[in-house]
């Protein structure tokens, strides 16, 4: 079983990473982007000894404790097989 | 009295603050390696600058979970006084124990450079040794300093008095030119509630001899002594 952790900006955060690639972006040519916003991705390997559901709920606690800082970020989980 | 500083793998501004106080400050200092679990016997402890654990996931984000931290609250908690530096900042409000987070740069650059930062509060056990509005040359050197914490939060900072330090020009006018990283408000350091935690993105270490540029953030090591020689002596 696997874990996908998205952490993103929140929506009220600035993100001017997002807008320098955005800026380049539009640099090469491609002109119909409206923003962009950037973040970081998980893959967590579990050992296959949890369900699904107690596997959510400690990858919910790994994202919100380790992972993401929740003053400034948001995070999803997805939880595969 | 006795002053620790902390070192993480990756710390880098620890021996400038074991000079400052060895050298300046002439009192007795250690290093706490970051495994120690115990601050027995300090006074109060210097979180430093540096890149502790390469700021892997994020700047101090990693060290926040380090045996030492632990000991770090505890010892905030018992009122003991906690000086984060820069990367200490910015591990003191990953591990709570200042508000906010430290982002990165608006301009996305590495900053290193002096600027002008005014003394917001006075009554501190930090900057008891300067007067509200006095404008400081320290330096600068870091990549994530934008400051930035939720309105409610702000307001609270502003209401305690917990803005201690914000960037300005030299004549004090807290400008936009003025902010080296975008930083909410031009803040550039704060304290908690109990104003016994400080944290602060200019290293004042760095600045605590003529030669080396300036020498204002001497006054920010004297005032610690003094709260903590004052704070004794009440006992």
């Amino acid at each position: 079983m696997k874990a996908k952790v998205f952490v993103t900006l929140k929506p009220s955060v600035l993100d001017p990473q997002g807008k320098a690639i955005h800026h380049s972006i539009e640099g090469i040519g491609f002109a119909n982007i409206s923003d962009v916003r950037q973040g970081k991705y998980f893959e967590i390997a579990l050992d296959g000894s949890m369900d699904k559901e107690a596997a959510r709920t400690e990858i919910e606690r790994i994202a919100k404790d380790v992972l993401a800082n929740p003053v400034i970020e948001d995070y999803r989980v997805e939880i595969d097989g | 009295m006795k002053f620790g500083v902390v070192v993480f793998p990756g710390s880098n501004c620890d021996h400038d603050a074991y000079h400052v106080f060895s050298k300046h400050v002439g009192q007795p200092v250690d290093f706490v390696w970051h495994k120690e679990t115990d601050l027995n016997g300090f006074d109060a402890v210097i979180v430093p600058g540096g890149f502790s654990y390469g700021d892997y996931l994020r700047a101090g984000a990693l060290a926040r979970f380090s045996p030492v931290m632990n000991a770090v609250k505890r010892f905030a908690a018992d009122g003991k006084h906690v000086f984060g530096i820069c990367n200490g900042f910015q591990i003191l409000c990953e591990a709570g124990l200042l508000p906010g987070a430290l982002m990165r740069n608006a301009g996305l650059h590495f900053v290193c450079r002096h600027v002008n930062i005014r003394v917001e509060n006075e009554n501190t056990p930090f900057t008891s040794d300067y007067e509200n509005g006095r404008v400081l040359s320290i330096p600068v050197a870091h990549a994530e300093g934008n400051y930035t914490c939720d309105d409610v939060t702000y307001s609270s900072l502003e209401e305690n008095g917990q803005i201690v330090f914000r960037y300005c020009d030299e004549n004090g006018e807290a400008t936009d030119e003025a902010n080296p990283n975008g930083a909410r408000s031009n803040i550039a350091g704060i304290c908690n509630q109990n104003r016994n935690v400080l944290g602060m993105m200019p290293h004042p270490e760095r600045a605590c001899e003529e030669l080396l540029g300036s020498n204002d953030g001497r006054a920010m090591f004297s005032s610690l002594t003094s709260t903590i020689s004052r704070l004794s002596l009440n006992q």
